[in-house]
């Protein structure tokens, strides 16, 4: 059976203006290319793990497909439909399809607010639910997200981080919704809590059928949790595979520097491991290197990586990566 | 071996309004000259509260209220605010986490490297103090050592500054480092980075280090020795391999089976169920006994004592009392 997509993200581009700092004057701005010309498309029903280091523009990415930022260039089709220019009025049926868990689950829940009118809110903005029905849902998603009704009037503040990230587990899925982004939602947690997070995840994504785009620096946490995984690199994406695929053989020269940084719980592998250390650190996303955005750091560049970009090719089916090296 | 720090029934606690918390509950720990000991737990399993202990820094409303710091010949809990500004800086140094927020924006890196040395070494000349600057930022792997003394903290990226950091705390020759969390805001590639560092460091210049981190990959590549950490108290301590490979308290099982592994999938993720418990409530029983699994009657009504079960591995827990048998 074919999969379905349900998003598509056509040469997507978000770029920001900013002041350049040694300037008096105006007139003279930067530009970032937080997301500069990022492709690809997202199943229903999987998950699409999203990994880089700060400053890549992977949180930048899955805001701008929430449409939380408005794109500078490309197209956004959820379920076929283009939202990337449409108005506040007209994404207003499309909100209740898509939604976002953040990262800190300190700041992203009102301390004014009852759990109860947390979770209401989403569904008096993007659900016709009777007043009446919508204690009993509330109680529902509560039950849901493995917390219970004593939960229901009590105030941010009175919870841990692991139980705030399942109010606002519970929040996103108020108007049931078809997609939703997670981003960094375990980072903020402790190990054994990031655990019991992730499981509400993938068992919530059986149960309602979910997709996700799940956003991390953690690689062994996105790893277990995709079924795909993306890799960014200075508002790029460099190489897109099956998770099992990407840790196992990556393609492109960063992708393999990353597994390789990362250490393993375990000191005899630890030991043996070969460790590809990249020198330097990741260039500025103000004026980033020309030709490949890795050149600078990647053992591997020629003089073609230094003068012109790759462009994110599928060289083995399902298996995209964005490096002149595997070109012919 | 004569041991270079000797911690004896250290507790330290912090008096608040609502009551004491024992942040450190009674724990003994010693370190050999030129050994890696890494202390992990959870956020607030009093991990960073003992580094300040040795280092005399708890702060305000915290107090040492009993025990002893044995390090080279003095008790470092007795020693006087002057005696031990001697030893802070020289004998033992100190890392932390966040490189952004511990230099001063308003001096150049040069004069706040320098201070330490004008502190410690009164006889020293101008130019023999910047030699040794040099020669050390050059160990750490600075590029252009000259020009980054002239520079200011904003100038340096975070893995950068973290160099620095790590510079100015080896410049005096300390016999101990204590890093708390030096990787936790830098990306992986860069964490692999300055592990790789600390590592070859330790071993040529000789110095102890204990790492404080939550993250049991870090643990696996760097450390000797391994302390973990719940609520205060010490439930384990063992050399590496024997923690990972034959962990002995069930907090630490519950750990290491809440990680996922980049090298292994699909091995399900267990979560610690629960989360930790209010350290304002007095605990009569066993801290995990309400997250354990293997929990019996008497964990909830007494403390249990530290066993050694094999040479050099404690477990903190009654499962090791000689007349104990597993129920089956």
């Amino acid at each position: 059976m074919e999969k379905k997509k349900l998003v598509e993200v056509k040469h997507l581009k978000k770029h920001f203006t900013i002041q350049n700092s040694g300037s008096l004057f105006k007139a003279n701005k930067d530009i970032l290319k937080a997301v500069d010309d990022v492709s690809f498309d997202i199943y229903e029903g999987e998950t699409l793990g999203l990994v880089g280091e700060s400053g890549c523009g992977k949180t930048t990415l899955g805001r701008t497909i929430m449409r939380l930022y408005d794109p500078t260039g490309g197209e956004i089709l959820f379920e076929g439909n283009d939202i990337s220019k449409l108005n506040t009025k007209e994404l207003a049926p499309f909100r209740k399809d898509m939604h976002m868990i953040f990262q800190d689950p300190y700041a992203s829940l009102n301390p004014r607010m009852t759990v109860t009118e947390i979770i209401m809110e989403s569904m008096i903005n993007d659900t016709d639910l009777p007043a009446e029905k919508r204690k009993e849902r509330v109680l529902e998603l509560l039950e849901l997200v493995g917390l219970n009704s004593d939960h229901a009037t009590r105030f941010p503040h009175e919870f841990s981080g692991g139980q705030r990230q399942r109010v606002g587990i519970a929040r996103s899925l108020a108007a049931n919704p078809k997609f939703i982004v997670c981003d960094e939602p375990i980072s903020a947690l402790d190990v054994s809590i990031q655990a019991q997070v992730v499981n509400l995840l993938k068992e919530l994504q059986h149960k309602l059928g979910l997709t996700y785009l799940f956003i991390a620096h953690d690689l062994s946490m996105v790893q277990y949790i995709s079924d795909r995984v993306g890799v960014m690199y200075l508002g790029k994406m460099v190489e897109l595979a099956d998770s099992d695929v990407l840790y196992s053989t990556p393609l492109h020269p960063y992708t393999e520097a990353l597994m390789s940084a990362i250490p393993i719980p375990d000191p005899d592998v630890e030991e043996t491991k070969r460790r590809i250390i990249v020198e330097g650190e990741v260039p500025s996303p103000i004026n980033p290197p020309s030709g490949c955005a890795f050149n600078t750091r990647c053992p591997k560049a020629t003089e073609r990586c230094r003068k012109e970009c790759p462009s994110l090719k599928e060289v083995i089916p399902g298996h995209f990566v964005a490096c002149h090296l595997y070109e012919k | 071996m004569s041991k270079l720090l000797e911690v004896n029934n250290l507790s330290t606690s912090f008096f608040t309004k609502f009551g004491e918390v024992k942040a450190v509950n009674n724990i003994s720990f010693d370190l050999e000259p030129g050994q890696v000991l890494a202390i992990v737990g959870e956020s607030g399993s009093g991990k960073s509260v003992t580094s300040m202990s040795v280092m005399r820094l708890v702060a305000k409303g915290g107090k040492i209220v009993n025990g002893s710091i044995m390090f080279d010949g003095k008790d470092l809990a007795k020693l006087s605010e002057k005696e031990m500004s001697k030893i802070r800086g020289k004998e033992i140094s100190m890392i932390f986490q966040d490189p952004m927020t511990c230099l001063n924006p308003v001096f150049t890196i040069g004069n706040q490297m320098e201070e330490s040395l004008k502190l410690h070494f009164k006889g020293m000349t101008a130019s023999e103090r910047h030699t040794k600057m040099l020669d050390m930022m050059e160990k750490v792997g600075l590029s252009n050592p000259e020009e980054r003394l002239k520079q200011y903290p904003h100038e340096l990226s975070g893995g950068m500054r973290q160099r620095i950091m790590i510079a100015m705390s080896l410049l005096c020759g300390p016999k101990l480092l204590i890093a708390d969390e030096p990787t936790t805001a830098l990306d992986v590639t860069i964490q692999a980075q300055i592990m790789d560092l600390m590592r070859d460091l330790s071993e040529e210049l000789n110095t102890a280090i204990i790492l404080i981190t939550h993250d049991l990959g870090v643990v696996a590549s760097i450390a000797d020795r391994v302390n973990v950490m719940y609520c205060g108290e010490i439930v384990e301590s063992a050399p590496v391999k024997d923690l990972y490979y034959k962990p002995l308290h069930p907090y630490t099982w519950g750990l290491l089976k809440a990680l996922p592994r980049l090298d292994m999938k699909e091995n399900e993720l267990q979560p610690i169920p629960g989360s930790t418990p209010d350290l304002l409530l007095e605990q009569k029983g066993c801290p995990f006994f309400d997250r354990c699994d293997h929990a019996m009657e008497c964990c909830r009504d007494g403390k249990p004592p530290i066993y050694e079960v094999e040479k050099g591995h404690f477990a903190k827990c009654w499962r090791y009392h000689p007349e104990f048998k597993e129920e089956q």
